[in-house]
């Protein structure tokens, strides 16, 4: 229980942080409102269905990857992951907290961006819409995980993009499968095989990141 | 407390420190000088454990939630209040009696009234005052300071006089500063760092 509290203090303060400085959410849903305009403009009309699919990963991603590299920028400002690392709680409970508040802002993002890919390109499936929310999962993470790699180096823009797409590779080919297969099933199996143990893998080596 | 031997690190070439013996027993108060660059917040954020040493070792017969540590930075979110920063804190170092505890401290250096104000709003030297009491919140057993001082008015560096005073027979400190003579009372034990 202490553990799940830890969890949820830090989740809560970087949901309150956001409130306040209002420099990660409103960024992600302009990007994603932009990058569908611009779809919308420069595509054919009526593109095919994996096209479609295709673009929608597109900004998925990259909407997912502005958040992640502006993740650990409050801890970064001030070495607050110092004061973090310090705590005698299981560090692993700063990435969980923090993977949790990156999840709600890309649910945020996509509340807005899906009913807007519905309206340009082509109306959405249940297993297509599952398959962002498994991915959304993946990706944050993932992301969040490298985004705490990454902020310590000065080329933290170039790195984390660098690290994270080739592991976002498999999130994509899962992602697209449900939205296009005609048997959506055993792509949402794999994107949740996915999560499962990647969420494993950063959970429990979220530790060695954070010391020196 | 802390046992260092031989201690040293480098960052790529560059050694920072070299070599460095202490031995802090426990209720010691050992004052850590030396020039800009001597290696004076290396070697404590070692003892913190927020560094590992290149070489040498270091034991500490402490557990990580009975450590303070003032670094150069006051380690707080600038977005959030000093009350919220303070209980973020106090849950996860688990103070019991958070609450009253919050509010004692934020009193006792006088930051009650600003509470609920944004930490962005802060002078430095009010940033350095809850900085102190997010080190103190949790009652550590070992106090690491780097320049406790750095920022604070007489008002405030009296209050720290105080609170170093009052604690003194009860806890451990290793400070780094650049004004001895400030904490020269308190000290069982000196540490002077070459360049």
């Amino acid at each position: 229980m202490t553990y799940v509290r830890d969890v949820g203090a830090l989740a809560r303060k970087d949901l309150l942080l956001e409130l306040r400085a209002r420099d990660t959410l409103p960024a992600m849903l302009l990007f994603v409102v932009a990058t569908f305009v611009v779809f919308h403009f420069s595509l054919p009309a009526h593109p095919s269905k994996l096209a479609a699919s295709g673009l929608l990963w597109v900004a998925i991603l990259f909407t997912a990857l502005l958040g992640l590299g502006r993740a650990f920028l409050p801890e970064q400002e001030q070495r607050v992951l110092d004061g973090l690392v310090l705590a005698p709680c299981d560090r692993s409970a700063i990435w969980l907290g923090k993977s949790l508040a990156t999840l709600a802002f890309l649910a945020a993002a996509q509340v807005v961006a899906l009913p807007l890919y519905a309206l340009f390109f082509r109306p959405l499936t249940g297993s297509q819409v599952l398959g962002v929310a498994l991915a959304d999962v993946g990706i944050c993470a993932v992301g969040t995980f490298l985004g705490a790699m990454a902020v310590t180096t000065r080329a933290r823009e170039l790195l984390l993009p660098l690290l994270f797409l080739p592991l976002a590779i498999p999130i994509v080919v899962g992602g697209v499968g449900a939205g296009v297969a005609a048997e959506p099933g055993r792509y949402l199996v794999f994107l949740l095989l996915y999560d499962l143990l990647f969420a494993v893998i950063c959970w429990a080596s979220f530790e060695y990141v954070v010391s020196e | 407390m802390l046992t260092a031997r031989r201690l040293g690190k480098r960052y790529g070439e560059k050694r920072v420190l070299r070599g460095i013996d202490l031995e802090l027993p426990r209720g010691g108060f050992l004052v850590v000088t030396g020039p800009n660059g001597a290696g004076k917040t290396t070697l404590l954020r070692i003892c913190a454990g927020l560094a590992q040493p290149t070489e040498g070792v270091i034991e500490r017969a402490v557990e990580r939630g009975q450590v303070g540590y003032l670094g150069h930075e006051p380690l707080v979110y600038r977005e959030l209040t000093a009350h919220e920063n303070l209980e973020l804190y106090g849950r996860l170092y688990r103070v019991a009696e958070r609450r009253e505890r919050i509010g004692m401290l934020l009193e006792r250096f006088g930051l009650w009234d600003v509470r609920h104000e944004r930490v962005a709003s802060y002078s430095r030297g009010m940033t350095q005052r809850l900085a102190l009491c997010r080190v103190l919140l949790h009652e550590p057993e070992l106090l690491l300071l780097d320049e406790p001082y750095n920022a604070l008015d007489e008002a405030g560096a009296e209050l720290l006089d105080a609170q170093l005073a009052e604690l003194r027979s009860e806890r451990t400190f290793l400070l780094a500063t650049h004004e001895p003579a400030r904490v020269e009372p308190f000290a069982s034990g000196r540490l002077a760092l070459a360049a």
